[in-house]
């Protein structure tokens, strides 16, 4: 009896002793890879300070209007910083983007629209550049404003919409069905209820994980979808950065 | 010398996979992720590197899936879903779309017929997508495949096939709204079983009907998609909800009363109805994305559910992608763990 007693206490105390160790070599790899990030932010500044300066002269002289449409997505809790966000609006305008989507999950940048708007001259709302049908401006930036009602939920809206439709169909002909649902009507439906905004060239993401958090997704097709950072940390470099690189990129779309 | 070298590549292969099995168990304290979706990207760059056919590329591309697939499992990673073939991939030329294809339907028979890594997992095979759009062979095989695993249940393949989001998407709108449409027939039919009463007989005349009774208001002068359009336009405008503008339409034809018990009638799809209708509908939202050759895009592939997904783009194609790019993946998603935790609580 003791010595299985005796047996069964060193089985415990090792599996005890080997519990800790994994532990703390996970630990430690989770250090080393905090230490990498640590080492790749510093090397980050100095190179989005550099290319600020204008010494690099590859991020001197590139399109920035080859992006014809930019979506950011800012992580909710930092979208209240509606300083900052006024600050990007004027960098990407003097790189010369001109249509810009504001997201975040909860709407907080929709709810200070009319802040940010008073901040900026020459700047239009999506909606009423639609309503105008004046697109194609020069001069303006254009900008809208997107929440996470603007992804699932649209959708919702407009299979409701496509049911209204289904429902009028006397017959059920298999060829009328496919006619009411193909991706087409879908976007028209969309359209209908007001969430017919472009789909973006390249997305942003202001938040700590590089993740669309909720965006649009009929929206998202073929999107670069780059992670820039915290807002709190954001610079002009990095975005001069990213805007650059996706003006290198080459699609197959698929074929 | 040969039994000498042959002993020692043995020997090479147990410490490796040893090796292998240790660090998993250190990445097993923390939290291992439920689902992990890869896009199979770069075999085509791939055998350019090599100066090889493309065949070869995309030989040494299922290679990598099996190893790949084979450290998930072990891992403890419950659902994997891979990218296969697109619906644009259709555009490509027809000699290439051939090749897959008959690769696919090679590689779905070899899967079944060995004791490979599905028994050894016991996983259970999905293919998802518009199985439609596929040859007759490769529809057959991919069906047949499935329900050969079906009663497997200790891990998920999901193979996306002849797949796109926008698809999916429709596809799910089209199933909730087909759904609804039997709910309601079935509804009103048992309405009317239940004994007429003029009430009851008024039901029937509206639901059965329904179809000619919009019929009609389609001849009232406005053609359907007028009709439609003009709902269209107010919605836009913003001017009252859906149920309103339906009503309105419909005016001059019906009388209050039935236009209201009209609205009463038609129920609404909701969020769940479509969620439930989806492709991926068997699985859960992914936790991880690893698209290989370093593109950033997603390029229609699970859109809807990658919501509060750690994205991860290795900058290697994917013959190349190895152990270290998913154990990356692993520790990345270990580390932002708190931040989607609280994002999904808050969803």
């Amino acid at each position: 009896m003791e010595f299985r007693e005796m047996t069964w206490k060193a089985y415990y105390y090792i599996s005890q002793i080997g519990n800790f160790v994994l532990q703390l070599l996970w630990h430690i790899l989770h250090l080393i890879v905090s230490i990498y990030y640590f080492v790749v932010g510093i090397a980050h500044v100095l190179e989005s300070n550099l290319i600020s300066s204008g010494l690099w002269k590859k991020y001197k002289a590139f399109n920035g209007g080859k992006v014809r449409y930019l979506a950011i997505v800012v992580e909710s809790e930092e979208a209240y910083q509606t300083s900052r966000i006024i600050k990007l609006l004027l960098w990407l305008e003097a790189i010369g983007v001109k249509y810009i989507c504001l997201y975040d999950a909860e709407g907080v940048m929709k709810k200070s629209k009319d802040a940010i708007l008073e901040e900026l001259d020459n700047v239009t709302i999506f909606e009423e550049a639609v309503e105008k049908d004046k697109l194609v401006s020069q001069n303006c930036m254009t900008l809208e404003f997107a929440s996470l009602a603007d992804g699932k939920e649209s959708v919702i809206k407009a299979a409701n919409l496509l049911f209204e439709k289904y429902m009028k169909l006397a017959d059920l002909d298999g060829d009328q069905e496919e006619k009411v649902f193909t991706e087409a009507k879908m976007a028209n439906a969309l359209k209908a209820i007001g969430c017919s905004g472009p789909e973006p060239d390249l997305l942003l993401v202001y938040g700590s994980a590089r993740c669309h958090l909720g965006f649009p997704a009929w929206r998202i097709r073929y999107t670069e979808i780059v992670h820039m950072g915290s807002l709190a940390y954001m610079r002009y470099g990095s975005l001069v950065k990213a805007i650059y690189k996706f003006t290198m990129v080459r699609q197959n779309y698929g074929k | 010398m040969e039994k000498m070298s042959g002993r020692t590549s043995q020997l090479f292969r147990g410490s490796v996979t040893f090796l292998r099995k240790c660090l998993f168990n250190v990445i097993s304290i923390g939290p291992i992720p439920d689902h992990i979706a890869f896009i199979m990207d770069g075999n085509r760059r791939y055998a350019k590197k090599q100066n090889s056919a493309e065949g070869a590329g995309h030989k040494a591309g299922y290679s990598s899936l099996m190893s790949m697939l084979g450290y998930c499992y072990e891992l403890g990673v419950k659902y994997v879903t891979v990218y296969a073939f697109s619906i644009d991939n259709f555009k490509r030329r027809p000699e290439e779309v051939q090749y897959l294809m008959d690769l696919m339907l090679e590689k779905i028979d070899e899967l079944l017929e060995h004791e490979g890594i599905i028994n050894q997992y016991g996983i259970r095979v999905y293919f998802i997508g518009n199985l439609k759009l596929l040859n007759e062979p490769v529809r057959v095989a991919a069906e047949k495949a499935m329900k050969a695993t079906a009663k497997n249940n200790k891990a998920v393949l999901l193979v996306c096939v002849a797949y796109t989001s926008r698809d999916e998407i429709v596809h799910a709108v089209k199933e909730s709204c087909k759904n609804k449409r039997r709910e309601l027939q079935t509804h009103l039919g048992s309405k009317v079983a239940n004994g007429a009463s003029e009430g009851v007989e008024e039901d029937k005349k509206m639901g059965l009907n329904k179809g000619l009774v919009i019929h009609d208001a389609q001849d009232d002068g406005l053609e359907g998609s007028e009709a439609v359009e003009k709902t269209d336009r107010m919605l836009y405008k913003g001017e009252g909800n859906s149920d309103d503008i339906a009503t309105r339409t419909c005016k001059g034809l019906l009388e209050d009363a039935e236009v209201r018990e009209k609205q009463r009638k038609l129920p609404s799809i909701k969020l769940v109805d479509v969620e439930k209708h989806m492709y991926m509908g068997v699985a859960p939202n992914p936790d991880i994305l690893i698209r290989s050759s370093g593109e950033t895009r997603l390029s229609n592939f699970l859109l809807w559910q990658t919501a509060n997904c750690s994205l991860s783009s290795p900058a290697v194609l994917w013959p190349e992608l190895g152990l270290r790019h998913l154990v990356w993946a692993v520790l990345n998603f270990q580390r932002s763990y708190q931040y989607f935790e609280k994002k999904r609580k808050k969803i």
